[in-house]
């Protein structure tokens, strides 16, 4: 396994469960892992995306009562917040679409909103609660995760991927029959020809205010935000802490690898956050960083095997949603390696869609 | 001299003394408590990690980033 970011630890955990001998070697290089937020959220991007997401949200409950403390799962539900009658035609299209997947959501009034979550701003239009949705700490989950029996890990880098073998920094080889990459946004430095691309985020914390907000608190034009081919945009997105402290987020960029948080993007973010929480305004921020989530084109991750390199698995790709979908994610590879049936169709998550629709490219 | 208060005690303190500082003089240097209730005290000096996170007029501020003011309430945070 070479990453032990959520993504590489869950694949490890399912793999070692299944009675593999794991061993998992990870550089300790930025992670979106460490920088991300940690919502368990149920995306209806695509029917491939919301299936990932239901497939997933039902695996995390399952493991909920096993986790650490420290894992902080809490099932917290999401608001999706209407500004307008066009947000609430989408929110909506949003219960349908859940629906579909066995995910149940309310429509809720701006009454029974503002009782809710008192700190919104009074005038909107109303929401969709999605209860069955979560939050949890991922850097700790993905540890938690790799302590499990048939796992060792081990911290060292690997510089190149060779049939069933890889090579690390310090000059080893290490063989295997299986090898994941999940590697996040680093994989196209071990892989050539990866279509992923780098979307940065900024996230910022408060201090401690206990009991202020109790639901994830989503803008519904966060959706549209999250699936833009391009540019910059930002979107409102508020999750309570256990502790009391509120991460708010994020932004959406391209084009850039600087990992700098950029004051004028973060007071857009923060201005757009006051817009929906008021209260806000007179509260003390903390810390403010940037993450960076590995996106492919479809904004679907790439699970499964390497289409021409022996023994190659790839699970990398998941962008802003890789907390959420690892468990099915782990279950594919899981599936794929032992040859058992798969959980949920796994043509949409393949590398090979990336190479049908170029046949006339003579390079591949 | 500037009056004030830390968590109801009156301090007299020379103008120019920061909000830390105050903390210090007042023989118990700590600002906050952490989520084990463990007592955190300024740390940096410059506004940077955050320990000093005490609550000024109702509002949370940074002891070492803030001087005291004739009337001001400090509070330690929990
Ligand atoms: C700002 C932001 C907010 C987010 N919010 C959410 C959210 O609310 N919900 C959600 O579900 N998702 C969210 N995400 C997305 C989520 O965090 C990622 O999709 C997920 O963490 C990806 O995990 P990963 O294991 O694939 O990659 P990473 O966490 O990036 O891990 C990759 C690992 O591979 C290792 N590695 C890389 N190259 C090598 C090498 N050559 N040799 C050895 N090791 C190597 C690295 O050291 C790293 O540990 C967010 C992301 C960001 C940036
Ligand atoms: S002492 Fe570090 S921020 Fe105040």
């Amino acid at each position: 396994m070479i990453g032990a970011g959520i993504v590489g630890a869950s694949c490890a955990h399912a793999l070692a469960l299944a009675g593999l001998s794991v061993r998992v070697v990870d550089a300790g290089l930025p992670a979106a892992t460490s920088a991300g937020m940690g919502h368990l959220v149920s995306l209806d991007g695509s029917a491939a995306e919301l299936a990932l997401c239901s497939d997933s949200l039902a695996r995390w409950r399952a493991l909920a009562p096993s986790l650490p403390a420290s894992g902080a799962y809490h099932r917290c539900g999401t608001l999706w917040l209407a500004e307008n009658e066009d947000d609430l035609a989408t929110a909506d299209d949003k219960r349908a679409a859940l629906a579909m997947a066995g995910i149940g959501s309310e429509l809720i009034t701006p009454t029974r909103l503002a009782a809710l979550e008192p700190l919104l701003r009074p005038g909107l239009s109303g929401a969709l609660r999605v209860e069955s949705d979560a939050i949890l700490y991922a850097p700790r989950v993905a540890d938690w995760l790799l302590e499990c029996v048939g796992i060792t890990l081990e911290r060292a880098q690997v510089t190149a991927l060779e049939d069933q073998q890889v090579r690390l920094a310090d000059g080893r080889r290490l063989g295997a029959r299986v090898i994941v990459l999940a590697a996040g946004l680093q994989a196209g430095a071990l892989l050539e020809g990866l279509p992923i691309e780098a979307k940065k985020g900024h996230l910022l914390v408060t201090d401690r205010y206990p009991g202020r907000v109790s639901h994830q608190l989503v803008e519904l034009g966060y959706g549209a935000s999250a699936h833009a081919g391009q540019g910059t945009s930002v979107a409102f997105n508020l999750q309570a802490r256990p502790t009391g402290q509120l991460l708010i987020g994020s932004t959406r960029q391209f084009d850039t690898l600087d990992p700098r948080v950029e004051p004028a993007l973060l007071a857009r973010m923060l201005e757009r956050a006051r817009g929906y929480l008021p209260a806000l305004g007179a509260i003390n921020a903390i810390r403010a960083w940037t993450g960076f989530r590995a996106a492919t084109p479809d904004g679907l991750p790439i699970i499964g095997r390497h289409p021409e390199r022996e023994g190659l698995w790839l699970a990398l790709g998941h962008e802003g949603l890789g907390v959420t979908t690892a468990p099915s994610t782990a279950a594919l590879i899981r599936a794929g390696v032992l040859g058992e049936h798969p959980p949920l169709d796994p043509s949409p998550y393949r590398f090979e869609r990336f190479r049908a629709s170029a046949p006339a490219d003579g390079q591949r | 001299m500037i009056r004030l208060t830390l968590d109801g005690e009156a301090l007299v303190l020379p103008e120019g003394t920061s909000v830390a500082a105050a903390l210090a003089a007042s023989g118990d240097d700590h600002a906050r408590s952490d989520l084990a209730g463990r007592p955190r005290a300024p740390f940096c000096g410059m506004g940077i990690c955050q320990e000093c996170r005490v609550c000024i007029d109702g509002r949370r501020r940074l002891a070492c980033q803030t001087l005291i003011r004739e009337g001001m309430e400090v509070e330690r945070t929990r």
